[in-house]
């Protein structure tokens, strides 16, 4: 088939993409959305089987159907709550594809310079590209399937250790080997010294050495960084997974590589932006792990933690007229979501205003809890973000805390020494009374004590979200 | 310390600042209590009732006024009571700071605190000691039986075998303390109630009680009443004239009308005219709660009952709460018994007058030989504003400046990206060969339209975006598609190893944005 007609179904799929990633502004148009990237990637996979350098159809088609089955299987069997734990985990996949294509490319580059001058005129497809290409773009060339391979293997470790600590195999504490970012920085200085090694030498060991300090710093960067800024790493290794993709675009000339990775490469940039002005750390300090040194010791907090039972709380539901409820991570990990959807139900019955208000950093992936709430057919209409709930915290009755921590922690505001002084909290402290569903004493994923629990107006409501809501649920009347 | 309380000397009050079971409160907080023999009698409280909540009861009033450190009582103090004022004292009551200037030399003389509880701030903490809005509620209850006890008819409607009675139409104008209360009174009777107030946030209040809400065809700025403490303010005449418009419309409906509007400090408006009495029916019933100041029908008589020519009965009693004693006694003491609670902090029977609390503050007339009103604004305002803070009212050549600093800044920022990042770009293409450049122009491109779409992408669907971007980004089969057919066997098993995992990440990334995506759902 003709090239012409490859690039036009490049450009048809590129323009699907970016309607589907467009499309994402509103719940309803986002059901569309979703079909476009589907036909924007069938297309652009049909269009590549047919055009030039493509080979060995039968084995393309057959390793394509047996990854949908496996894929398939998997998207249909995942919990909802195990979406970050999957979405981290495909983004090794990719990573690790670009690490292979890297190579590949470099073996092809090699192939095509040691054949004579006659040989190369008989080549097709990606070796004839290569073979028409003058030393200086053979050059860019090796500087852009480097990056491509650096920055596929550091996604590739990286995911891996995310997926781990995602799904609790890996602790979720950062942990660092002795010798800290010094590591890091050796392992990038190395890669470094290949690049110039490979650029002069053109030979594979440099980029098999870059490789392995690749996956090394994958690995280290991620597993220096604390669980609660999960959401900004798994946002951050999608927006790699783009850029790798870009690279590799750039060594093999595609330019629906390029396009593609582009969008999401910058997607994944913004998204991590996002999420650490919802903290207001920079996204340096999230990258280097750890939350940033204090200045001085942390306020002490007095007073007492106060718990109370089901009953208790069932007869403050029932009298109040207005609930803002705000789930995190424990309603994720304690699968509460339908319990929580059948409470409101409940409430809604009685005519009461039930709303949920949801941090921009709750849960462990950027919009966690709204999935999780939307799985539980919560409407969506009820449920705000912070800045939209945020002022109406002190006309509300009940503020139900349900398995979060440092989003609703006061000292945010209040102590300019706390370690996370400064980041937008959701102020449930201001609600006239506010429960807090937790399961023990312990402090949250950052380690940091939360004043609200021993606020005069915050009741305890201890153990496993699910069955203390369990509990409340036939109370409410 | 002992705090006492005397029998009112104004003629015709019933009321008592002291109940026993305030008095049992009072104690609890350190207090001795006492009593002026009989002060409780017009209201149903005995001395032997008092006696047995531990009150001493002192025979005179003199004898009252030398023995207690506090003394509390209901009605403004006259000349002869402030005269037994003496330094270190304190007087609770209602003063009437505002007109009361001589009272206030007075006690200011005699150099004893007076506490004016008129003036207590209305803010939330201050509510339990709101005696206003106490005696208000009283008066707003008292004014719908008093006007059913001179209509000749039914409230409510009936159909009965002697046949149908219609419905009382009941008409409340100022939907403040006393107004709520009096629509709640009569909707409980069964009339039909409207209620009308120049505040329009109060609408939402007068329906919650069962009232409808009389709007009025007019367009103005209403002052929100948080801004003055939850009351009215005056209105302007165009509003006042489509108000009493709307009030000759319904006066020939309306079979009582009970008026409740003041502001404070001022005369009463005029609301209910001559012309309007006289279109209403016979037998109908107008009260007037504003008769103290002046009223809000110049018919209205004070403290007199009359009936019009064309047989409108206007009642202009002030003294509601009095006539309710027994009820207004028990409220009005426990809103002292509230001051007293806030007055002492460490429950030792011990004055500590903090000047530095609000509503200790903003209740105090005099103080220590000083005359401390008016009181300073309140640092917590009365009522929460509804609506977020308004933005200052900026005027359009004030906005329009802003616009246009907002719009320079904006345009100084893209034109120095725009400048930084087409430079680096020339910079690029001076080295870089022209196959590069024609990517590297569509890199960038692709970058602005990523950034472009995805600040768009709402809040609640970044997960979706995650998961979308993530099959997408799969796109690296691409890669691997084109590498496949090469001859080299080690090639091939790396191609097809990422044609395969591609595969996973495609068809997994887009069922689950599916899945995802197909739970959404509006309630």
């Amino acid at each position: 088939m003709e090239f012409g007609f490859t690039t036009a179904a490049y450009v048809v799929a590129a323009v699907l993409f970016i309607l589907s990633l467009g499309g994402l502004s509103g719940q309803e148009s986002a059901k569309r959305a979703v079909w476009y990237g589907i036909a924007g990637m069938g297309l652009a996979v049909f269009a590549t089987l047919i055009g030039p350098g493509a080979g060995l159809w039968l084995l393309s088609l057959v390793l394509i159907a047996a990854g949908g089955i496996i894929g398939t299987y998997v998207a249909k069997r995942v919990q909802m709550t195990e979406m970050p734990q999957l979405v981290a985990a495909m983004h090794s996949l990719v990573g690790l594809a670009a690490v292979f294509v890297g190579f590949n490319a470099h073996f092809e580059l090699v192939n095509v310079l040691s054949m004579s001058e006659e040989a190369r005129h008989g080549l097709e497809g990606f070796a004839a590209l290569l073979a028409h290409k003058s030393p200086v773009e053979q050059n860019i060339l090796r500087v852009e399937l480097f990056l491509g391979i650096f920055i596929g293997a550091v996604t590739f470790t990286g995911s891996v250790v995310a997926y781990g600590k995602l799904a609790g195999k890996v602790t979720s504490a950062a942990t660092k080997l002795p010798g800290g970012h010094m590591l890091n920085a050796g392992a990038a200085a190395l890669s470094l010294i290949c690049l110039i090694w490979y650029f002069n030498s053109g030979g594979f060991l440099p980029l098999l050495i870059m490789t392995l300090a690749a996956f090394f710093i994958g690995y280290h960067l991620i597993m220096g960084i604390g669980g609660a800024d999960m959401p900004v790493v798994v946002s951050m290794l999608n927006s790699y997974s783009g850029w790798a993709a870009a690279a590799i675009g750039f060594s093999l000339g595609n330019d629906l590589l390029i396009v593609v990775g582009a969008l999401v490469g910058s997607s994944g940039a913004i998204l991590s932006y996002i999420m650490c002005k919802a903290m207001n750390r920079s996204f340096i300090s999230v990258i280097l792990g750890g939350f940033g040194g204090t200045t001085g010791p942390a306020m002490e907090v007095e007073g007492e933690q106060i718990a109370i039972d089901a009953e208790g709380v069932a007869a403050a539901l029932n009298d109040a007229d207005s609930v803002v409820i705000i789930p995190g991570y424990g309603m994720a990990v304690a699968q509460a979501q339908q319990s929580v959807s059948e409470l409101t139900r409940k409430l809604r019955a009685k005519g009461k205003n039930v709303r949920f208000a949801i941090h921009p950093v709750a849960g462990r992936l950027p919009g966690h809890m709204n999935v999780l709430l939307a799985e539980a057919k919560v409407p969506y209409d009820i449920v705000l973000e912070m800045d939209e709930i945020n002022e109406d915290f002190p006309d509300t009755d009940v503020a139900i805390v349900i398995g979060s921590n440092d989003i609703v922690n006061p000292a945010a505001q209040e102590d300019p020494n706390s370690p996370i002084a400064g980041m937008p909290v959701l102020e449930c402290w201001k609600a006239k009374q506010v429960f807090v569903s937790k399961r023990g004493q312990g402090t949250g994923y950052s380690g940091i004590e939360n004043p609200l629990f021993y606020k005069e107006n915050t009741r305890m409501f201890y153990g496993d979200a699910k069955q203390s809501l369990d509990k409340l649920l036939p109370m409410i009347d | 310390m002992k705090i006492g309380t005397p029998k009112e000397i104004f003629e015709g009050e019933n009321r008592v600042a002291m109940t026993p079971d305030s008095a049992v409160q009072l104690q609890k907080l350190g207090y001795d209590c006492a009593i002026e023999s009989g002060a409780g009698a017009a209201a149903g409280f005995s001395d032997a009732l008092y006696e047995a909540a531990g009150v001493q009861i002192i025979k005179t009033a003199a004898a009252l006024w030398k023995e207690v450190d506090i003394v509390a009582k209901v009605r403004q103090p006259d000349a002869t009571e402030l005269k037994r004022l003496s330094k270190g004292k304190t007087l609770i009551s209602f003063f009437n700071p505002a007109g009361n200037e001589e009272g206030m030399a007075a006690a200011k003389s005699k150099g004893a605190n007076v506490i004016a509880m008129e003036m207590v701030p209305r803010i939330s903490r201050a509510q339990k000691m709101d005696a206003l809005s106490s005696m208000a509620n009283i008066a707003g209850y008292r004014a719908v039986i008093e006007a059913g006890n001179n209509f000749g008819r039914f409230f409510t409607g009936q159909v009965t075998a002697a046949g149908k009675v219609p419905p009382a139409k009941v008409l409340i104008v100022g939907a403040g303390v006393a107004g709520l209360a009096a629509i709640g009174t009569s909707t409980s009777l069964g009339a039909i109630t409207y209620a009308f107030d120049v505040r329009p946030e109060v609408a939402e209040q007068v329906e919650s009680m069962g009232a409808e809400f009389v709007y009025l065809d007019f367009e103005e700025e209403q002052q929100d009443g948080a801004a003055t403490g939850g009351y009215a303010s005056v209105s302007s005449p165009e509003f006042a004239a489509a108000q009493l418009a709307k009030f000759r419309e319904l006066a020939p409906e309306m079979d009582i009308v009970i008026t409740t509007a003041l502001i404070p400090n001022r005369e009463a408006p005029e609301l209910w005219t001559e012309d309007m009495v006289a279109a209403m029916k016979p037998g109908s019933v107008i009260v007037d709660l504003a008769a103290e100041k002046g009223g809000n029908c110049k018919l209205t008589v004070k403290d007199e009952k009359i009936v019009t020519e064309n047989g409108v009965t206007i009642i202009g009693y002030t003294d509601f709460p009095s006539r309710m004693a027994a009820q207004a006694s028990t409220l009005y003491a426990t809103n002292i018994r509230h001051m007293m609670t806030d007055l002492t902090p460490e429950k030792d029977g011990q004055i500590n007058h903090n000047m530095e609390d609000d509503v200790i503050r903003g209740a105090t007339v005099t103080f220590e030989g000083d005359i401390t009103f008016p009181p300073p604004p309140p640092k917590v305002q009365a009522i929460a504003a509804k609506s977020k803070e308004k933005p200052k009212e900026l005027t359009p050549e004030e906005k329009r400046a802003q616009e246009v600093a907002a719009f320079k800044a904006q345009t100084k920022n893209q034109v120095t990206l725009l400048t930084v990042g087409g430079l680096l770009l020339l910079l690029v293409g001076l080295v870089a060969p022209a196959s590069f450049m024609q990517h590297f122009i569509v890199f960038v491109l692709a970058v602005f339209v990523g950034f472009q779409v995805i600040w768009n992408v709402s809040h609640s669907l970044h997960t979706p975006l995650m998961a979308v971007t993530n099959a997408i980004s799969s796109i690296i089969i691409l890669g691997a598609l084109m590498q496949i057919g090469s001859g080299s066997f080690l090639v091939i098993l790396l191609a097809g190893l990422s044609v395969f995992m591609a595969g996973i990440n495609i068809f997994g990334g887009f069922l689950v944005t599916r899945r995802m995506l197909a739970m959404f759902q509006k309630s």
